[in-house]
Parts: C-alpha cells; sequence; structure tokens
C-alpha cells in the first residue's frame, strides 16, 4: 500500500523543510524560496520563516504538501537478518553453539581521531543503558583506540587470534571513511586471511547493504547499541562453526 | 551577591599542594630535555619560514642536519654560522638546505660570543611577538571587547577560503571567538605544513599563512561590527610549540595548549608532551593569548556522572603548568563540559554542581565550557533543547567562554544554517536569564553543594594518588578518560633529547624577560554590537 507524509491528516502529505539558499534577503526572498520548493513538486507552500543569516544567504523554515507516495513493500534491500538477544541469552549462546569465547580486536582507523563510536560498543560501560561488549564474559574485548593503522589492527587481530575485527568510522570529509575501508579489506585480502575474520564496520555513515559493497560481513548504522553487534557476532561466529 | 557554594576549604588546599608536588616533579623532567619541536620554534622564532623542494619545511631540515649535537641546541651552532657568513636566519637555513652551508659544534672559546649575539636576535623575535600583542590591545581599545560568555564557535570546511567567509558570517551573527579545526590527524604530523591550503580532512591545515588569512578575515568583519573577534588555533600534538611560536606571531586569541591531551587521546609519548607544553605555554604567555585545556574530552570516553571528579583534578593540573610557564589566570581557559546523560534526573542540576564547581576553584581564570557531545541525538529539536539547557547553565554558572553546541553535532560539520541557529539559541538564553545569578542563592547542603564537595574531595583523593605514584606512572595507569599510556611509547618519543651540560636555547630566557602583563581592556560594546543582532 502507498504511504505519503503524515501530517495531522491520513495522506495530507505535509512536510517541515528548512534550508539556506545564497541570495539576500529582499523582498522578493519568500518567492523565490517558495517558488524553489514547487519546482521540487510540493505545493501549498507556507514560508513560516525567511531570514538573512548574513548578507549573502537566506535561511528558510516551510511547509509544504507533497503527491509523492511509496509502498514499503517494494522497498528491497541488504538488511542485516539478526536476531536480536539479550545480554544473558547471548553469553549462552557463545557458551553453547559456538564453543570457545569470542576474541574481538577493534579500533577506529587510519585517519580517523575519534573512539566514541568503538568505545560505546566495546567498553565496559557501554551506551544506552547497554553494556559494552568487554562486559561479557565469553568475549575477550581489546579495544585499540583510535587512528590505528591497518597493519597495526591485524598484526594485532593475528596475535589475539581474533574471531572478529570491529572497524569504526565516525568522521569524514570528502569520501576519507571509504578509502580508509577498502584499505582494510585489500589488506586482508593481499595477506590471504580475509576468511579468518569476521569483519564488521560502524558509523553515522554506515548501513548493511554499503558494508556489504565494501566487503564486510556487517555494517551497522548510528544508534547501534551493544547487544546488536554482540547478537549478530555470536550468531555468525555459530554459523561459521556449524556450515 | 555572587552565587557561590560553600566548598570544604581543606580539600580545596589539599588539591592544589598535591597538584603542586605533581608539576614539580615533572618540572625536574622537562628542565632536562629538549625536543625537536622545541628546537625547530627556536628557529622559527629566529625568523626561519618556507619549505624545501620537496616541501619539508627548512626548520626541520635544519633540525635534522644539526641532529648529532642537538643535546646542546640548534641555536648555538645556528647563529655561529650566521656570524661567520653573514647572512640571516633565513638564508642559512636555505643554504643548510641546498648543502652550501654546514653545522658544525661551537668552539668552547667561541661560545660565549655566540650566545650573546644570539640573545640579542632573540630579543628581536620576541619582539615581533610583543608587538602583536599590542596591535591586540590596541584593537580591543578601538573597537570593543564583547560581553561574557563569550560566544565560541568552529569552522570546519577544510577549505581556508570557506573558513573565512563561514568565520565572518558566524561574526555577524554574534560569535565572539571563531576556532579553524584543524584536519584530522595534523596532531601527529611532525612537521608544520606551508602556504593556504584548500583541502583538509573534518578540518584546516594549521599553517601560518592560513592563521594570517583568517585573522585578516576576522579583523575585517571585526571592524565592520564594531567588535574584536577572537581567532582560536590548537597549539597541540608534535609541533605544538611550532605552533604556538606561529600564533604568537600571526596574533591568534586563544590557543587550545592542554598539559596532557596528546597523551592521552593523540599516543603522544609523555616525555615529548611535557616538554614540548612548557615552551608553547610560555610562548602563549608572552603572546597574551588565553590557553584553553582539553578536559571536557575526558567526559567523552570515560562517564560524566562517575568520573566527573577527573576535570577537576586535572584543572589543577593544568593550573599548576600553565603558572609554571608564566601564563596568568585570566590566561587559564581551563576546561570543563556538559556530558552528563541527559537521561539521568537531576541532570542539569548536577551540571550546574559540577560548573559551579570549576569556575569558584578558579575564580580569577577563564573556564571555557564545552558542549554535550557524547549523547547528542540525530533528533536536531531535541538537540537544540539540550543545547539551550548546556547555555543555560553556562550564563547562571558564570562561564568565561562558551563553546557553542551545534544541533547537528552528531551528524555533521556545522552547516551555515546550523552555526546560525546555534548562536541564536545562545544569545537568547544568556540575554534571557543574564541576571538570574544575581537573584538566587545556592541552597546550603542541597544536591549542589553535595555534589560539588563529593567532586572536589574525589579529585583532592585522585591528585593526592597521583602525587604519590608520579604522573607518569598515573598516566601509565590510565587514571585520566580511563586510557592508559606507556611512558616510553607513544609518538614523537624519538624526538625528545637529553639536555647536554652546554645546552643553549637564549629563548626560555628571552620570553621571560619585560613581559607585558593583564588582559586587553576595551569599552563595552555599543548597543548595535551588544544586541548582537545578526541579519534583518
Amino acid at each position: 500500500m502507498e504511504v505519503k507524509p503524515y501530517g495531522d491528516t491520513r495522506d495530507d502529505g505535509v512536510m517541515q523543510l528548512s534550508f539556506t539558499l545564497p541570495i539576500p534577503n529582499s523582498p522578493k526572498a519568500t518567492d523565490v524560496g517558495k517558488q524553489y520548493l514547487e519546482k521540487m513538486g510540493f505545493h501549498d507552500v507556507a514560508v513560516a520563516e525567511v531570514r538573512a543569516i548574513d548578507p549573502g544567504f537566506t535561511f528558510y523554515v516551510a511547509y509544504a504538501r507533497t503527491d509523492v507516495s511509496i509502498d514499503p513493500d517494494q522497498v528491497k534491500g541488504d538488511y542485516l537478518d539478526v536476531e536480536e538477544m539479550d545480554y544473558y541469552a547471548i553469553n549462552t549462546f557463545i557458551r553453547d553453539d559456538v564453543g570457545h569465547k569470542l576474541v574481538v580486536v577493534g579500533a577506529a582507523i587510519e585517519s580517523d581521531a575519534h573512539t566514541v563510536g568503538i568505545d560505546a560498543i566495546l567498553n565496559m560501560k557501554g551506551f544506552a543503558g547497554n553494556y559494552g561488549l568487554e562486559r561479557y564474559p565469553e568475549i575477550d574485548a581489546y579495544n585499540l583506540g583510535s587512528q590505528i593503522p591497518c597493519e597495526q589492527l591485524l598484526k594485532t587481530a593475528l596475535e589475539k587470534q581474533a574471531d572478529a575485527i570491529l572497524v569504526s568510522q565516525i568522521v569524514t570529509q570528502k569520501n576519507i571513511h571509504v578509502q580508509n575501508l577498502t584499505k582494510l579489506i585489500e589488506l586482508l585480502e593481499a595477506e590471504g586471511v580475509r576468511e579468518r575474520f569476521i569483519i564488521v564496520v560502524g558509523g553515522p555513515r554506515i548501513n548493511n547493504a554499503f558494508a556489504k559493497e565494501l566487503g564486510y560481513d556487517a555494517g551497522f548504522g548510528p544508534r547501534t547499541t551493544p547487544v546488536q553487534v554482540a547478537s549478530f557476532l555470536a550468531q555468525e561466529a555459530a554459523r561459521r562453526q556449524n556450515p | 551577591m555572587e552565587l557561590s557554594l560553600r566548598l570544604d576549604q581543606t580539600l580545596v588546599d589539599r588539591a592544589r599542594s598535591a597538584a603542586e608536588s605533581i608539576a614539580d616533579d615533572v618540572w625536574r623532567h622537562i628542565e632536562a630535555h629538549t625536543t625537536d619541536s622545541v628546537e625547530r620554534t627556536a628557529l622559527r622564532l629566529l625568523g626561519v619560514v618556507g619549505v624545501n623542494e620537496i616541501d619539508v619545511p627548512l626548520v626541520n631540515v635544519v633540525v635534522e642536519q644539526g641532529r648529532d649535537s642537538l643535546a646542546s641546541g640548534i641555536i648555538a651552532p645556528f647563529v655561529a654560522v650566521m656570524m661567520d657568513s653573514g647572512m640571516s636566519a633565513q638564508q642559512v637555513a636555505e643554504g643548510i638546505a641546498t648543502g652550501t652551508l654546514t653545522l658544525a659544534p661551537v668552539a668552547a672559546e667561541r661560545r660565549e660570543g655566540v650566545e650573546s649575539h644570539a640573545a640579542e636576535i632573540a630579543a628581536g623575535g620576541v619582539a615581533r611577538i610583543d608587538a602583536a600583542r599590542r596591535r591586540r590591545e590596541e584593537l580591543v581599545a578601538t573597537l570593543s571587547d564583547p560581553v561574557k560568555p563569550w560566544l565560541y564557535v568552529i569552522v570546519a570546511t577544510g577549505n581556508i577560503h570557506e573558513d573565512v567567509a563561514q568565520a565572518k558570517a558566524a561574526a555577524r551573527a554574534g560569535a565572539d571567538v571563531v576556532a579553524v579545526i584543524r584536519t584530522t590527524a595534523q596532531s601527529l604530523l611532525d612537521y608544520v605544513p606551508y602556504g593556504l591550503t584548500t583541502e583538509g580532512f573534518g578540518g584546516t591545515y594549521a599553517t601560518q599563512e592560513n592563521f594570517r588569512y583568517m585573522r585578516d578575515g576576522l579583523d575585517e568583519v571585526g571592524e565592520e561590527l564594531g567588535r574584536y573577534i577572537r581567532l582560536c588555533n590548537y597549539a597541540s600534538g608534535l609541533c605544538m610549540p611550532e605552533i604556538a611560536a606561529m600564533g604568537s606571531l600571526e596574533r591568534l586569541d586563544m590557543m587550545l595548549n592542554d598539559s596532557m591531551y596528546g597523551i592521552i587521546f593523540r599516543n603522544i609519548n609523555m616525555e615529548r608532551t611535557f616538554v614540548d607544553q612548557y615552551l608553547a605555554r610560555m610562548l602563549n604567555a608572552r603572546a597574551g593569548i588565553i590557553i584553553n585545556t582539553g578536559e571536557d574530552n575526558y567526559l567523552t570516553t570515560a562517564d560524566a556522572f562517575e568520573k566527573g571528579y577527573t576535570v577537576v583534578s586535572s584543572d589543577f593540573i593544568n593550573e599548576e603548568f600553565a603558572e609554571r610557564a608564566g601564563l596568568e589566570q585570566w590566561q587559564m581557559g581551563l576546561g570543563h563540559a556538559f556530558e552528563i546523560d541527559p537521561s539521568i534526573p537531576d541532570q542539569v542540576v548536577y551540571q550546574i554542581a559540577d560548573a559551579l564547581l570549576v569556575r569558584q576553584l578558579f575564580p580569577e581564570a577563564s573556564p571555557k565550557y564545552m558542549p554535550p557531545t557524547k549523547y547528542m541525538p540525530g533528533d536536531i529539536f531535541m538537540g537544540h533543547i539540550v543545547d539551550a539547557m548546556f547555555n543555560f547553565v553556562g550564563v547562571f554558572t558564570g562561564q568565561e567562554t562558551q563553546l557553542l553546541g551545534m544541533l547537528t553535532e552528531a551528524l555533521h560539520t556545522p552547516l551555515l544554517q546550523d552555526r546560525y541557529l546555534s548562536v541564536k539559541n545562545a544569545k537568547y538564553v544568556f540575554e534571557s536569564c543574564r541576571s538570574l545569578r544575581d537573584e538566587v542563592e545556592i541552597r546550603p547542603g542541597g544536591i549542589i553543594e553535595r555534589r560539588a564537595n563529593e567532586l572536589l574531595g574525589k579529585a583532592a583523593e585522585q591528585l593526592e594518588h597521583v602525587r604519590d605514584v608520579g604522573l607518569f606512572r598515573a598516566l601509565e595507569m590510565g587514571e585520566f578518560a580511563d586510557v592508559s599510556r606507556d611512558p616510553g611509547g607513544g609518538r614523537g618519543f624519538d624526538g625528545v633529547v637529553k639536555r647536554a651540560e652546554d645546552y643553549f636555547n637564549p629563548f626560555y630566557a628571552a620570553l621571560r624577560e619585560g613581559r607585558m602583563s593583564g588582559p586587553p581592556v576595551g569599552p563595552t560594546p555599543a548597543e548595535r554590537a551588544a544586541s548582537r543582532q545578526g541579519g534583518r
């Protein structure tokens, strides 16, 4: 069934929009913003705010209706299919179905100086009321921190005989994160050890389909909690154990 | 009636005295060593600029040449060549780079003459820093100095030309301080790039040319607005004192310049950092630059509620190191942050306790209050409200510099409109709550006072523990930010050199001699500027 944005009535198609145009705020600026939205296919455009935020720039807040609709059933993609378990269930599952402690090595790689993502997943304390992987009795987690060269991450993973490698990429500009992520996979392939590890990436610009495209086993986007990552690692490890 | 807490003074005294001993201990190390970056800084202050044909800065080339005798300092052999050749510092550096000149150890009988000549040239270098400081004082006096808390915003486009455009827009919207975020990983470069730059990752290279270009841009817009707009950058990483030197010469007004940040968050060797931070801070002291310390970062890795006291401990340590480098209290922008989880009941009450504690422990300093980052949601509307509470706590507790939070903190480097909305948020909250702190008192024995004393008690305990084991060992044990570092490891360790008996660097003395004192004082802003009406 097709759906449209919901304002206060089914199928009214109301959307909230804000943007800046590089024009001075003149008497006609309101119409420029309005007609721009109309060109995008919106109608019933109500410009709520027009403000010069610098001599050459005008900021808009507007509401408008769209006729565009979408059928959710037609949206297909590579979504991570994993049963989310809780902390206790995951530990039991690893003990029973994997049969050994999961060794996990994680880092923010190359130029990325931000540990917030890898810390949220790995640190004892965890994130959003969710313990990090370090807390799991059945997981040995090693958090290498930020700005870790791919070579060093791989070396540690081999030394620790890791089951899984976790990579975080938080900050990006001009798609540097893609280069960094590609570099890691190429390195693993060149060393002939790609298949030895479950390789997972997380970050605000990451989703599962994109991660798969780059050669990772899974990708996690923003607001991912440690149990989601741990559930995937446990189930994937078990799957590899008993193919 | 100032808003104030009844603090246990014995705890304050214990904390200060422990911090003093901690700094004394590290002091012995600082005085016994030099580093690659310290020597390169001295060359920069003599006037050496530019790069060789493969873009290696000349100061790096010269220090590499003099590596064998670095324990005695680069300046004596370098100045000896200047005297022998009759050339300028720049010409000598170029000569060394092309191979027409070489450095040689200075014979004992020449030593005195070379050193006294070097001291004269050094005084000239320091005079250039003084001129920049005088210029700031003139500008503040003729324009005006904004009311506090100063609104501090960040630009981070990677392209210095875009940065200038965005910085001007931010100033027009009401920002008082503009910081140019550095490109990711510049802190790990063991050289300072050269020239105007248009590409960076998550920020823009700190180069002397970029500094100058941005300075001109802000002076221009400051003139237009009738307010002096301050410029901030980062004297941190492997080139900490060199960047401080560049900032001193190009009239930056603030510098991120922490004594431990690089160790903890960039894995830069601790011996290197402690030596580097000393000269960097001496330069900032001389230049009248306000330093900002990075305690807020502790709370992005450790929990703000449980580990809030580590911020206080570190502020005490930073204060001690700053004092030893000659920074005056007003130049100490001690860091702290609004990072307690918003889902904790009474979060704002605890934040008031934490912020007021820092304000009261360092009453003459210029604390810099950092916004929420760790718990900023993708829901920008909610994020904007959390930022408003942060602004409220900032103005209510009397902070000096408020680094504005962005509603899109969790998403991307700020868009033009994000920064505008953020400034508007702060202006509204500051102006609407301006007098509140004069109207209320903190309830004796209430949540706020109890939390503040608890934090202070834990900080005193932690500082005494750090004093007992020594700061190097404490950093090894992960005392701050839950991060542990190896004293013999980390980046830049190979650039730490034990000083020889005859070590010579004229700048340590020159920077102390005859320095100016006190903050620049200007008129209060004109009504138009004070109301900070941006746009129409």
